[in-house]
C-alpha cells in the first residue's frame, strides 16, 4: 500500500512538475503576473509530493518490505538499520528519487525564500526549475521505477553490496548530489535571465549563495567518496583519475569557477556573460556525471550496472537542457549590457586568471575522460587514460593557480599594485622558499619536485595569513584596533582565507603521501615481524571473529615504535552471507605523521599470510584540507550580506564597494 | 590603458593557455594512453614484451593459483585464446573465478602477462563494457548476469 502511495504521489508530482514549467511562460506572454505566480506554490506541492514518495521508499526500506523489487534487491532483514536507510540511495532507483527531491527542495526554497526577487524573474526559475523536474521525474517513471512490486514476495532480501555499507558512503551520495543539483539553481537563474534578456547585481547576489552552498556539498563528498576508496578498497589510493570520479570532479572545478566569476559580477558588475555560461557549463557538467555514472558507458569501479534504455534516456534529457540553454545563450546573451572596465592588474583581473586556469583544467579533464569514448565510437579501438595523462596535463596548470592565488585577495577592486600586494606577500614567500629548500635538502628518495609542491603548499596557507593579517594591520596597529578590525572584518573574508589555506593543506597531504609514502608486499606467518616508517609490526596470528550480519577473519598486529605501544591493528577480511561476497578492511593507525595502513590478504599455502603494508605520510591533510576548504565555504554563506533572506537586500543596486571588500 | 590593449592582453593570456594546454594534452596524449586488448587480439598481434596495455577477460575456471609466496597466478580467457597473468599483491575482494576482470600490465618475454592493476567491479553484476562487447562479439555472452 505504502509503495503504491508512494508511485502514486511520483505521478503526481509529474504533473505538478509540468504545470510549474509551463504556466510561467504563459504567464509572461500574457502578461498575467498571478499565472506565472501558480509556480510558487506549484514548487511547494511538488516538494511535498516528491517528499511523500521518498518517504514510501524509505519506508519500504526499513520495514524491510520484500514485496518492494527494489527493496529486495538492495535490502535484506538481517542489515543494520543505517543501511537499510542508505539502502534507499545505495542503488540507481532510489538514488534517482533522491536526486529529485533535493532539486523539489531547491525549488521549494527559491519560492519560499525568494519573496525579495523580482516576480518575473522568480517565476522563470521555477519554470525551470519545473522543467528539470518534470524530466528527471519522467525518467523514473518510465524507466526507473522504485516501486515496481514482485509477486509472490520472498522471504527474505539479496542484501546490499558489502562494500557499500560504510558509514562514510551511506552520507556521500547525499552530499554529491546537493552539490550536482544545488548547481541547478545557478542554471536556472541564468536561463531565467536569458529568457528575461535582463541581468543585474542583483542577478549575482542571488545565485551566489546557492553556488556556494552547492560547491561545499560537492566538496565534502567528493572528500567523503575518495576518503572511503581509500579506506574500503584496500589499495590505499585517494584518488585514481577514474571516469567516474572525474565526473564529479569537473563540476567542482567549473562550480569553483563559477564562484569567482559571480563575485565579479556582483562587485563590480563585470563578466555577465560569462558568468551566465559558466553557469550553464556546470550543471551541463553535472548532468553529464549522472550520464556517465548511471549509462554504463564508461569502465569504472563506480558504476552502476544498468540497462542502456535508460542512458539514452538521460542523453536525451542532457541534449535538451544542455543544447536548448545553449542555443538560447546564444540568442540572447549579445542583449545583455556588458559592465565594469578594470585592469588587467586588479582582482578583477586575478579572478579572471582563476576562471581561465580553472576552465582550461576543466576541459584537459574532459578531453581525458571522453577521448576513450570518442575513439572507440569513431575507429573502433579502445583505449584508457589514466594517471600518467592527468598527472601530465592537469597539475602543470594548476601550478601557476596555485602561486596566483595569494596575489588576488591583496589585489583592489578595477586597478591592483602587484609591487605592493607583492611586498606583503614576503614573509609568505620567505617561509614557502624556506620549507621548499629544507624539504630539498633532507629529500632522499622523492621525486625533486615533490618539495616545491610542499612550497605551494605552504605558500597558500602562509598567503591566506597574510591577507587576514594585512587586513586588520596585525603589525602595524594597537590591540584594540587589531580587535576593532577582526571584528569588522566582513566574515567572507575569513571564509575565502579559510578556503585557500585548505586548499593549501590539501596540496601538502597530496604531494607528501604521492612522493613519500611507502608500501610493502609480505608473506608473513604469525610471529613474525616487519618494519615501515619507524613502526614496528608483529603478526601475532589470524582469528575468526562474528559481525552482525557477516563473519570476518582478523588479523592481529601490535605495533610499536621506538619500543613503545603503540596500537594494536586488527585488519580482517569479511564474508557477507546475504550477499555472498566479501570485503577487506584494512587496519588503519592515523597520527599526524600519517597513516599505518594493513591489509590482510589470502592465506598461503605453509601457514603464511599476504600481508601489504603501507605508510602514508600526512594522508589526513588531504581530507581535512577539503573540511576546512567546506567551513570556510560555510563561514562565507552566514556572512550577513549574503544570507540568503535578508530583508531588502538583494533588491539594492550593487553599490560601489571600497576596495578592501 | 586604452580598452582595445586592455582586450588585446585578455585575449591574449586566453590563447597562451588555451596553447600551453592542448600542447600538453597532445603530448600527453602520445605517451600515457593504455590500449585495451582481449587475450584474442593478444595472440593476433605482436605485442612487444614490457608494452604496457589492458588485459580484459573472465577469470578463468580453476586457473587461480595461490600461496607460492606474495604471487598469485591466474589465467584470463576470453574462452577463445587464454593467457596467464601474474600478480603480486592483494586481489580486490569481487576478484573470483568466472568474473570479468581488467588487468593492467605488460608482457613478460616468455608470454605471461604480469599485471600491477587488477580491477574488479565493486557491483557483482557489472561486467566491465569492454569485456561484454568482445564477449558478445565472440558469441560467448550468456545474459544471466540478470536479476536471478
Amino acid at each position: 500500500m505504502i509503495a503504491e502511495i508512494g508511485h502514486y504521489a511520483l505521478i503526481l508530482a509529474l504533473g505538478v512538475a509540468i504545470v510549474q514549467a509551463v504556466l510561467p511562460l504563459i504567464g509572461m506572454r500574457a502578461r498575467d503576473p498571478q499565472l506565472a505566480a501558480v509556480a510558487l506554490p506549484a514548487s511547494q506541492l511538488q516538494f511535498l509530493l516528491v517528499g511523500i514518495a521518498f518517504i514510501a521508499l524509505t519506508t519500504a526500506f526499513v520495514t524491510s518490505d520484500f514485496s518492494v523489487l527494489n527493496v529486495w534487491q538492495n535490502s535484506h532483514s538481517a542489515k543494520p538499520l543505517l543501511y537499510k536507510f542508505s539502502g534507499v540511495w545505495g542503488n540507481h532507483e532510489g538514488s534517482m528519487v533522491l536526486w529529485v527531491l533535493i532539486l523539489a527542495l531547491f525549488g521549494a526554497a527559491v519560492a519560499v525564500y525568494g519573496s525579495n526577487l523580482p516576480k518575473q524573474l522568480q517565476a522563470n526559475v521555477l519554470a525551470v526549475q519545473g522543467a528539470l523536474a518534470a524530466a528527471f521525474l519522467l525518467f523514473i517513471i518510465a524507466t526507473s521505477n522504485p516501486f515496481a512490486r514482485i509477486d509472490p514476495a520472498p522471504f527474505d532480501g539479496m542484501g546490499l553490496n558489502p562494500v557499500l555499507q560504510d558509514p562514510a558512503l551511506a552520507f556521500h551520495p547525499p552530499f554529491l548530489y546537493a552539490g550536482y543539483v544545488g548547481f541547478s539553481m545557478a542554471f536556472s537563474f541564468a536561463v531565467a535571465a536569458l529568457i528575461d534578456g535582463r541581468i543585474d547585481a542583483a542577478w549575482a547576489r542571488w545565485v551566489r549563495p546557492w553556488t556556494l552552498a552547492a560547491w561545499m556539498c560537492l566538496t565534502i563528498g567528493i572528500a567523503m567518496g575518495s576518503w572511503w576508496a581509500y579506506y574500503e578498497l584496500g589499495w590505499g589510493g585517494f584518488w585514481f583519475w577514474d571516469p567516474v570520479e572525474n565526473a564529479s570532479f569537473m563540476p567542482w572545478l567549473a562550480g569553483t569557477a563559477l564562484l569567482h566569476s559571480a563575485l565579479v559580477m556582483e562587485k563590480r558588475d563585470a563578466l555577465k556573460v560569462w558568468t551566465i555560461l559558466l553557469a550553464i557549463i556546470t550543471f551541463s557538467l553535472s548532468l553529464m556525471g549522472t550520464f556517465l555514472v548511471r549509462s554504463g558507458v564508461l569502465t569504472s569501479v563506480h558504476a552502476f550496472a544498468v540497462d542502456p534504455a535508460r542512458g539514452v534516456f538521460i542523453l536525451a534529457i542532457m541534449g535538451l537542457f544542455v543544447g536548448g540553454a545553449l542555443a538560447l545563450f546564444a540568442w540572447r546573451a549579445p542583449l545583455l549590457s556588458q559592465g565594469g572596465l578594470f585592469a588587467p592588474i586588479s582582482r578583477e583581473g586575478a579572478l579572471v586568471l582563476n576562471n581561465l586556469l580553472l576552465t582550461t583544467a576543466c576541459a584537459a579533464v574532459f578531453v581525458g575522460t571522453l577521448y576513450p569514448l570518442a575513439l572507440e565510437a569513431l575507429t573502433g579501438e579502445k583505449i584508457s587514460v589514466g594517471p600518467p595523462f592527468f598527472n601530465l596535463t592537469f597539475v602543470p596548470l594548476m601550478i601557476p593557480l596555485l602561486i596566483a592565488v595569494p596575489f588576488g585577495p591583496l589585489l583592489a577592486w578595477k586597478r591592483g599594485d602587484l609591487p605592493g600586494a607583492a611586498q606583503r606577500l614576503m614573509a609568505a614567500a620567505g617561509i614557502a622558499l624556506g620549507v621548499t629548500v629544507i624539504m630539498l635538502a633532507i629529500n632522499q628518495r622523492g621525486p625533486w619536485l615533490a618539495p616545491f609542491g610542499i612550497g605551494f603548499g605552504f605558500w597558500l596557507i602562509m598567503g591566506a595569513a597574510t591577507e587576514i593579517s594585512y587586513r586588520v594591520k596585525l603589525f602595524e596597529a594597537s590591540g584594540g584596533e587589531i580587535w576593532r578590525r577582526l571584528r569588522n572584518l566582513p566574515r567572507a573574508a575569513f571564509g575565502s582565507a579559510l578556503a585557500h589555506a585548505g586548499l593549501g593543506l590539501t596540496v601538502i597531504g597530496i604531494v607528501a603521501t604521492t612522493a613519500w609514502g611507502s608500501e610493502k608486499i609480505l608473506a608473513l606467518k604469525p610471529g613474525d615481524t616487519t618494519d615501515i616508517a619507524g613502526y614496528h609490526l608483529a603478526f601475532n596470528g589470524v582469528a575468526p571473529r562474528q559481525g552482525p550480519n557477516y563473519s570476518e577473519r582478523v588479523a592481529l598486529f601490535n605495533v610499536t615504535r621506538n619500543g613503545r605501544e603503540v596500537i594494536e591493528l586488527t585488519p580482517s577480511k569479511r564474508e557477507f552471507m546475504a550477499e555472498q561476497s566479501s570485503t577487506t578492511e584494512a587496519g588503519i593507525y592515523t597520527s599526524w605523521r600519517g597513516d599505518l595502513y594493513v591489509v590482510l590478504g589470502d592465506a598461503l599455502k605453509d601457514g603464511a599470510y599476504t600481508i601489504r603494508v603501507y605508510f602514508h605520510p600526512l594522508v589526513w591533510l588531504i581530507w581535512f584540507g577539503a573540511v576546512v576548504m567546506f567551513i570556510g565555504g560555510a563561514v562565507s554563506l552566514f556572512d550577513r550580506r549574503l544570507r540568503v533572506g535578508a530583508p531588502k537586500r538583494a533588491e539594492t543596486k550593487a553599490a560601489p564597494v571600497p576596495a578592501g571588500e | 590603458m586604452t580598452r582595445k590593449q586592455r582586450r588585446g592582453i585578455l585575449i591574449g593570456t586566453c590563447l597562451a593557455v588555451l596553447a600551453i594546454a592542448v600542447g600538453l594534452v597532445l603530448f600527453a596524449m602520445r605517451d600515457s594512453i593504455v590500449f585495451f586488448y582481449s587475450p584474442s587480439e593478444v595472440a593476433e598481434m605482436q605485442i612487444e614484451p614490457g608494452q604496457r596495455f589492458r588485459l580484459g577477460g573472465l577469470v578463468e575456471m580453476g586457473s587461480v593459483v595461490r600461496g607460492e609466496g606474495t604471487t598469485i597466478r591466474f589465467a584470463i580467457t576470453d574462452q577463445a585464446k587464454t593467457l596467464p597473468v601474474t600478480y603480486t599483491g592483494v586481489l580486490p575482494d569481487l576478484f573470483r573465478e568466472g568474473q570479468g576482470v581488467v588487468a593492467e600490465g605488460s608482457l613478460e618475454p616468455n608470454g605471461t602477462f604480469h599485471a600491477d592493476n587488477v580491477l574488479a567491479k565493486h557491483d557483482e553484476n557489472y561486467m566491465p563494457p569492454e569485456v561484454a562487447k568482445k564477449l558478445k562479439e565472440q558469441g560467448v555472452w550468456r545474459d544471466d548476469a540478470e536479476v536471478n
